[in-house]
């Protein structure tokens, strides 16, 4: 077999023999074609597979842990939210609009598959920084990207009727030839009413739905596993192309069918199109299948069947239906103009047999194709650099303009406010929407009308993070506190964090120093998830997020994506973010007196050009308290939040600037280490919560009873000025300038 | 009374209007499909917010030429309430039932966020619970709510009194900062001549609990039921 064609195929010699041992024969070029996709890094996680054991999956609320297209949590006696977050990132950088748009309707499609009303997205991206666009060799630059890229997301958000309703934006050099692009959504059902993706019987008859299938994105899996090249430009035919008022249909059609109980599983066209479908259905009901190609709804004229199998078409959806009801599914389908055709049935065989106008162009057992996709035990080996980065003291940092720092921190695009984002999100349809983007996490009401009807009294909170540098500087205690982190923006809302759902954006696996940072990150973030009891209940990983340049190689941070999410008895109890009252108490909670350290901060990174510095280890214990204490005490706590990238300062100012109106701050930190330590450290677990003066001494009693630090540093004032002092230092301030320099970045470079 | 809510394929505000009417107004509401022609024994007809038909062509065309579409235009001529939000308002326009047209955005982007609109005329059927220069706060969201009609007919509708509301900040001041979309004299919404037919880009549905941030939206709401 000639290695062009398998490499075309994104396959192995060794694993080409592998497949002939499998199947006791040669492949035919169609048989290739569903191997090469499904057996891609993509589909089967043949690199990171090992590493992802070390995960909990369980808790008694765990509905469905991975392996089903999204993970459910149950939130009250009735209901249960399905959700998952998924990368986008390879189709993102060819074609930033498309890329993206077709990664938000390929998530809300997984929440759909389960039963579940997709009721909200959130979206995590990371960008190069555009302040170095210009600069670059053979690198694009982030700013149209970062445009194509929220556009696209917009576009099909905002059409579909999801609203969008947080996530990050991180700007970062090393994602300038990745940027990564991952999504999120979110469903609601009622917890009996789940559905799988899976057949219940044999010869029950398989329903294709939606939108006719054309060329696009054919071999898409492949693509998403490879590096990029200068090549990957000819890829732009890979990249699918969405059409969300196709998955509003089908969003309407598939959760009719469901509340009428005419289907019996569902699934959602991904990647590897219909052989990937079918062919995951087999596996999971423990069937054969049987596929007629003439039978697909086709956009265009002249597609072979190998195309047809592979395609990678959008808002196209798998019905298991029993024989008696398939006229009705059709009927339905018909009503809201989609596609639809009986294209196979289950079988007995185990196998996939694949037939093209009368001729049998496939038959492969399906274990072979989904169940036996090698496996890489590859090397791993401790990065050099760590030597270096680990050696750093931050003693040695010189001494700083404290007030030009706090500027250059509070603008710096990572941090700066990320309204230009959000406005272009439709976050209000579906009028669930209580606690909007712009805070720690955003909050959810858990209602809607129709199909179907749900009305829980409770709330949901979601907050995403994912900061590739700690993890970066320490794979291990950095996916400690990817996820201690996330965990806790839902807690500062009052609400009891549930579970997560992860992406692990990673470079190139075949480099031993990047498994190396896979292997530490998964174990860090399983023991946090552990002592946290926020289990793992689904997720996906992206890799070769590598760019190839004709000189080197460069590599994204390791970037775990994690997705938290909790429940709130009432949405009415959702703490806010932001200050609420002047004369209101300023207090800090938790390591309030622990050595600041600046390693990896935003600080470190924008005022002094460096990442650098190891991280020490995150204290669970202090957060599974700070936890407590907040939703004990959250009838008294008028504000909180966390702090985090920025650091302490940012947190104290953030909540400073509501929406229609700037409080003034007066700031007194009694401490005995360098202020700017002090000010932008972001390792310590501390909280900064407001309350009023009665409640103060009542939560400083709570606080001391749970074993928390408690710090009173100040009070929020009306006069829009901000006077802190810290430590020797002092500094005046007028709060609209600083706002208007947190305010102002993201408009002018990406405008 | 009774409210019919337009399901054009692609609308997306319908559930969520269909909601506020059931639960927080307590009034009866029907989903009428796209593909229906008969109307009889409603009260008002909501044409909501969302994607009709994908915004194929341009927001709002392909919806203006549906069978719905038709017997709602029949409903308006015998004096019907009809209301059109956002989405709404720009199959209003395009079918002709108001004036005007709603262009893209003059920045290009798509808006969400809570806007401040005054009240010009609380002489209508959808603002007789509002004072005359009432500032409300309501959610808007949208691409293409430049609102855009000639110099002659703008004449024409002010002395009639069609211009409703306007974009305005939060004291009432009709500015070009306050203006979200580059709308012509910053109009947010319109009505017909009969003041029977309205059209608005904000989302009075989407201000009708005070847990969302603001229920302003009651005041339009509102002022329809004391209209029947």
């Amino acid at each position: 077999m000639d290695e062009k064609i398998l490499s075309a195929h994104g396959l192995t010699l060794e694993e080409y023999k592998r497949i002939i041992e499998l199947i006791g024969r040669e492949p035919n070029e169609v048989e290739l074609g569903i191997f090469g996709a499904l057996w891609s890094e993509h589909c089967s996680y043949k690199s990171s597979k090992p590493f992802l054991k070390v995960f909990p999956t369980d808790a008694p609320w765990v509905i469905q842990g991975p392996g089903e297209n999204a993970g459910v949590v149950e939130i009250d006696d009735k209901y249960a939210v399905a959700f998952k977050v998924e990368s986008h990132n390879h189709p993102s950088y060819i074609e930033p609009f498309h890329g993206a748009a077709t990664g938000v309707g390929g998530i809300i499609r997984d929440i759909l598959s389960m039963g579940a009303r997709p009721v909200c997205a959130f979206d995590s991206l990371r960008f190069g920084d555009p302040r170095n666009d210009g600069n670059r060799k053979n690198i694009k630059d982030a700013k149209p990207i970062a445009q194509g890229v929220v556009k696209g997301i917009g576009f099909y958000g905002n059409c579909i009727g999801v609203p969008t309703i947080g996530g990050e934006v991180v700007f970062d050099e090393v994602y300038a030839g990745n940027p990564l692009v991952n999504a999120f959504c979110l469903g609601i059902l009622e917890k009996d009413k789940m559905y799988r993706a899976r057949a219940t019987k044999i010869g029950q008859k398989m329903v294709m739905v939606g939108s006719a299938t054309g060329r696009d994105g054919i071999h898409g899996a492949t693509m998403a596993s490879a590096e990029f090249s200068e090549e990957t430009e000819d890829k732009r035919p890979n990249v699918q192309i969405g059409d969300p008022f196709f998955g509003k249909r089908l969003i309407e059609c598939t959760l009719e069918v469901m509340q009428k109980s005419l289907i019996e599983g569902c699934q959602d066209f991904g990647a590897a199109g219909l052989a990937g479908s079918t062919s995951e259905f087999g596996s999971k009901s423990g069937m054969g299948v049987r596929v007629y190609l003439e039978n697909v709804p086709l956009r265009e004229e002249g597609m072979t069947p190998y195309e047809i199998l592979l395609s990678e078409s959008q808002e196209r959806m798998l019905y298991a239906v029993d024989e008696d009801k398939v006229d009705e599914v059709l009927k339905i389908a018909k009503w809201y103009g989609l596609e639809a055709a009986v294209i196979g049935e289950t079988t007995d065989t185990k196998r996939m047999e694949v037939f093209y106008k009368g001729e049998k162009i496939a038959d492969l057992p399906i274990s072979a194709i989904v169940d036996d996709a090698p496996v890489y035990d590859r090397p791993r080996k401790k990065p050099e650099y760590l030597e270096e980065t680990q050696k750093f003291d931050q003693n040695e940092l010189p001494e700083v303009d404290l007030k030009e720092a706090i500027k250059k921190v509070l603008s710096s695009p990572t941090i700066a406010k990320k309204e230009w984002v959000y406005r272009q999100y439709d976050h209000e349809v579906g009028i669930n929407t209580v606690v909007k983007p712009g805070s720690d996490a955003a909050v959810l009401r858990v209602k809607w009308a129709v199909k179907p009807e749900i009305n829980s009294e409770r709330a949901v909170a979601i907050s995403s993070d994912g900061n590739g540098r700690w993890v970066y500087l320490n794979p291990y205690e950095g996916g400690k506190r990817v996820v201690a982190e996330a965990v806790r923006n839902i807690y500062v809302t009052g609400a009891k964090p549930l579970a997560i759902t992860d992406c692990l954006n990673w470079g190139n696996p075949e480099n031993p120093e990047i498994m190396w940072q896979f292997e530490q990150a998964t174990k860090g973030m399983a023991d946090a998830c552990k002592k946290l009891n926020t289990p793992v209940v689904g997720g996906n990983v992206s890799l070769y997020n590598e760019t190839v340049l004709p000189d080197k190689r460069i590599n994204v941070y390791p970037t775990p994506v994690v997705v938290a999410v909790g429940v709130l008895d009432k949405p009415e109890d959702a703490i806010p973010s932001f200050y609420q009252q002047e004369g209101d108490v300023i207090v800090i909670i938790g390591e309030v007196d622990k050595e600041p350290i600046v390693n990896g901060s935003e600080y470190l990174k924008e005022v002094h050009g460096k990442v650098t510095g190891d991280l020490p280890p995150i204290d669970l214990d202090m957060e599974l308290k700070l936890s407590s204490f907040i939703r004990e005490n959250k009838k008294l706590i008028k504000s909180a939040h966390d702090v985090s990238d920025g650091g302490l300062i940012t947190a104290l100012l953030e909540p400073a600037f509501q929406e229609e109106k700037t409080f003034g701050l007066n700031i007194n930190i009694e401490t005995k280490h360098r202020p700017d330590f002090e000010l932008f450290d972001e390792l310590r677990s501390i909280i900064v919560i407001s309350t009023s003066k009665n409640n103060l001494p009542k939560l400083e009693e709570e606080a001391k009873k749970i074993g928390i630090g408690f710090k009173v540093i100040g009070k929020v004032d009306n006069d829009s000025k901000l006077t802190l002092k810290v430590g020797n230092a002092e500094i005046e301030e007028n709060m609209e300038e600083l706002r208007k320099n947190w305010e102002k970045t993201l408009k002018e470079l990406l405008d | 009374m009774k409210f019919g809510v337009a399901v054009y394929p692609g609308s997306n505000c319908d559930y969520d209007t269909y909601r506020v009417i059931r639960d927080v107004l307590n009034e009866e509401v029907n989903f009428i499909d796209y593909r229906e022609t008969n109307i009889k024994g409603y009260d008002c007809i909501i044409l909501p917010g969302g994607f009709s038909f994908g915004d194929y062509l341009r927001p709002g065309a392909l919806a203006s030429h549906t069978p719905l579409t038709g017997a709602v235009k029949d409903f308006a001529d015998k004096g019907g309430l009809v209301i059109g939000i956002c989405n709404g308002f720009q199959i209003l326009t395009e079918a002709h039932l108001l004036p005007g047209a709603l262009l893209p955005n003059a920045h290009g982007k798509f808006v969400c966020k809570h806007q401040y609109i005054k009240v010009e005329n609380n002489n209508t059927p959808f603002t007789n619970n509002c004072e005359k220069g009432q500032v409300l706060k309501i959610p808007i969201a949208h691409h293409d709510g430049n609102y855009f009609v000639d110099e002659d007919t703008l004449k024409e509708m002010e002395d009639n009194g069609q211009i409703v509301v306007r974009y305005c900040d939060k004291e009432g001041n009709i500015t070009d900062e306050a203006n979200p979309n580059g709308s012509i004299k910053n109009i947010a919404g319109v009505c017909n001549k009969e003041k029977n037919v309205f059209g608005l880009m904000p989302h009075p549905e989407r201000a009708a609990e005070s847990i969302l941030g603001t229920d302003d939206g009651i005041y339009i709401l509102k002022s329809i039921l004391n209209s029947i």
